[in-house]
């Protein structure tokens, strides 16, 4: 599929057609992914609005100008809620009928006189917080029988920053709201104004343990926009990189999962595993989490004498097939696993779920195979999908990926064409360019507009956490204390994608 | 059911000689910081300078001794762009990553390295067998937290050094920040250090908590912990890994020389 067809597609709509617009993405059974704001020109403010027919269609765009108001999406597309809250934070934008549109990326009391996306901030523009109070639900009656408990955003451990607040009962969670973003750090806005290939470096540095499916998504958005074409070697490269970003992840994953279930020797073989799969990546790259390598074009350097990797890699497999095997029938660690969080497949669907964790309720989605970018189009992707939505379905997904991704990589390393590693690349003043990955954790999307100077005039990122965070909450509601960090560890979520 | 002990032992110890004997710190291949070596830097040449995305590089007024350019460690972010613009080895690839400091002075690249100046001993002594770490993420990539996570998987077993990562702030020695300290995590850092008891230490791991790191002020993203709270020691990298967090550990409790004075690794 030719990428650059999307972004070239972009349909004008007006603020009274989105409705019936976003109704005919239901109906033909497509999704809207996300949505976005930017000023085209100077004092002109654009929405634009991602949908996807299914695999192997080209993405539709959609620009609405803000002239009038905006009627919200989110009661046909409750994903769309939060897009929607956070271009109200960026842009002082107003969605009319929106079912809560309480702040989301900038806190309750940001000291904020001006949108910081705004056409014009002063220079130096830096937010502030006046006050420290949090907007609380209502929960339960004037009975007091209904705890609170507020935990975070220092939370044990080393974790990253967020504050849950669990109204609770005894052991019973009546309700759970995760107050994220205390990380938001506007990398967004980190872009505007730098040459294409020099922001490489800030894609990388977005997520960390996404180093190589952010640059890869934000390269492929400029090749798109500025027509350029990766040469065989450097597609298969990325490819090998990609997944070996997915195998320290996954390794993480099930070594954390085994942490909170108690179980110790997993928890070490896990982390052992993933060590070595960091180690790896260093010794192949300079990076353990594989950074300094993409680059617009291609790669920055050539990847040689890969010759040790297979038969390192080789070992890996087979002490993670019998960990594995181990996991997959320890009573102790499955018993916290079956029926734990369980997520419907329609609300998973709805509320915008991705990667793994759509994958485990069903949703049979892989953007590798059903859009597939770098040389996914020439290797066999095997999309692992389970149906009974719980943790148990989460780690299984998990489990079948560590094995596909091996397998990707040692097919990589047979057919890894000779050749160059990086083509010349024009970027294109006033053009724009679409780019996406599947990253361990799910779809992320870069959009990229180049100015008429040739630089970056907006990059929205739109990351797997951001999804996930959003549908993790519905299978926290009704659900016990015991199995929280459990449930949460199932999902594999990130707060520096999610925050950005 | 799958006997985890048993598999346990029959694994054997997998963790690390280094750094209480000499062996494999497990960092083959990482590259560190550029070294850059002024007496090989081209005449009117700027590319390093303009390639730096933090503004860790940058040409110095003519009239200074102590070669063209200044650099500044703390602002670096490993990204390599400068080794690979440079067109006469004057900024090279290095596997220098023992970048962990007591002054942020010894970050700066400096014509004649200044001797390290020891700190009082008498202050850790006390912590030199067993330190508790409180962890704050300041607004992190997870690139660093990534790494801090690491140090209690088996390859590198922190505990073995007394060093352990505590939940409380009550009970920790030393607190240690990742991130540039975003305008919403500003007061929960104050809050955390305010709860430690005395004496206590910091310790800003990674180039964000440094200097602000590749995000630097912006409108959410802070500078770093330079302003915010007092800083011990000083851990640029990014991210640092996991066996430079342990010297630059160590280093602080002095049961290691600190290895980086005027900007590069002395020995």
């Amino acid at each position: 599929m030719n990428i650059r067809q999307a972004a070239q597609a972009a349909i004008l709509l007006k603020p009274d057609e989105l409705v019936d617009a976003a109704r005919a993405v239901l109906d033909g059974g497509g999704r809207m992914q996300m949505a976005y704001a930017w000023y085209p020109r100077p004092g002109k403010l654009e929405l634009r609005y991602l949908s996807g027919r299914g695999a192997k269609q080209p993405f539709d765009i959609w620009r609405c100008p803000v002239e009038r108001p905006v009627p919200s999406l989110a009661n046909l597309w409750p994903l769309l809620n939060w897009y929607e809250r956070e271009i109200s934070d960026l842009f002082g934008i107003e969605f009319t009928g929106a079912p809560d549109s309480h702040r989301l990326v900038l806190h309750e009391g940001t000291d904020c006189p001006v949108p910081p996306f705004a056409a014009k901030v002063p220079a130096g523009y830096a937010l502030s917080l006046k006050t420290r109070e949090r907007r609380l639900p209502e929960v339960g009656g004037a009975e007091r029988d209904v705890q609170l408990l507020p935990f975070g955003p220092v939370r044990a451990d080393v974790m990253e920053s967020a504050e849950f607040l669990f109204f609770y009962i005894g052991e019973a969670i009546l309700f759970y709201q995760p107050q994220l973003f205390f990380k938001h750090r506007g990398m967004e806005k980190r872009f505007e104004g730098v040459a294409a290939e020099r922001a490489v470096v800030i894609a990388e540095r977005v997520s960390g343990v996404g180093s190589v499916a952010h640059a890869l998504a934000f390269c492929q958005a400029v090749e798109a926009a500025s027509h350029c074409r990766v040469p065989p070697r450097a597609r298969f490269l990325r490819v090998l990189l990609a997944e070996l970003e997915r195998l320290y992840n996954h390794l993480h994953y099930l070594g954390h999962l085994s942490h909170t279930t108690s179980l110790k020797v997993g928890e070490s073989e896990g982390k052992l595993l993933e060590e070595r799969a960091k180690q790896f990546n260093a010794r192949l790259t300079g990076s353990r989490f594989l950074r300094s390598l993409l680059t617009v074009g291609g790669l920055r350097r050539d990847l040689r004498s890969l010759d040790w990797l297979a038969d390192e890699l080789e070992a890996l497999r087979e002490r993670y097939a019998v960990y594995a095997r181990h996991l997959e029938n320890t009573d102790s660690h499955l018993d916290r696993l079956i029926t734990t969080g369980p997520l419907d497949p329609q609300v998973a669907l709805d509320q915008g779920a991705t990667g793994p964790v759509q994958r485990a309720s069903g949703l049979d989605r892989d953007l590798r195979r059903d859009h597939p970018y770098a040389a996914y189009d020439e290797l066999p992707v095997a999309v692992a999908v389970r149906e009974s939505g719980d943790g148990y379905a989460r780690m299984q997904v998990r489990i079948a990926e560590i094995h596909h991704s091996i397998a990707l990589i040692q097919r990589v390393l047979l057919m890894l064409p000779d050749g160059p590693v990086r083509a010349d690349c024009q970027i294109l003043p006033r053009s724009e360019g679409l780019g996406w990955s599947e990253t361990p954790r799910g779809t992320l999307f870069y959009v990229v507009h180049i100015g008429g100077d040739g630089r970056l005039a907006r990059v929205k990122i739109k990351s797997p956490s951001f999804s996930n965070w959003r549908v993790f909450p519905f299978t926290v509601h009704g659900s016990n204390m015991m199995d929280y960090a459990i449930n949460e560890a199932t999902f594999g979520l990130t707060m520096a994608g999610c925050d950005r | 059911m799958p006997l985890w002990t048993l598999l346990g032992l029959m694994a054997g110890n997998a963790t690390a000689d280094w750094p209480l004997r000499d062996g494999d710190d497990g960092q083959a291949g990482v590259l560190g910081m550029p070294r850059y070596r002024p007496e090989a830097c081209a005449e009117g040449c700027a590319a390093c300078a303009e390639v730096c995305p933090t503004g860790a590089i940058a040409l110095r007024d003519p009239d200074d001794a102590g070669g063209r350019l200044t650099v500044d460690y703390g602002r670096c972010v490993v990204c390599q762009l400068c080794t690979e613009v440079c067109p006469s080895g004057a900024m090279a690839p290095s596997a220098d990553w023992a970048f962990g400091v007591l002054r942020r002075e010894d970050l700066l690249w400096r014509e004649r390295a200044a001797s390290v100046a020891r700190k009082a001993a008498s202050s850790t002594a006390a912590f030199r067998r067993s330190l508790h770490i409180r962890h704050v993420d300041a607004g992190s990539c997870n690139g660093c937290e990534s790494e801090l996570q690491a140090l209690n998987n088996p390859f590198y077993n922190l505990h073995r050094l007394g060093i352990f990562f505590t939940a409380s702030p009550r009970f920790a020695d030393l607190l240690l920040v990742t991130g540039p300290v975003t305008y919403a995590m500003r007061e929960p850092l104050r809050a955390t250090y305010e709860a430690m008891p005395e004496p206590r230490w910091v310790m800003a791991v990674g180039t964000c908590a440094v200097s602000g790191g590749i995000a630097e002020g912006g409108y959410a993203s802070g500078h770093g912990l330079d302003g915010v709270l007092p800083v011990d020691v000083y851990l640029p990298g990014c991210p640092p890994n996991p066996a430079a967090i342990m010297q630059a550990l160590l280093t602080f409790l002095g049961r290691m020389p600190q290895r980086a004075r005027g900007g590069r690794l002395v020995e």
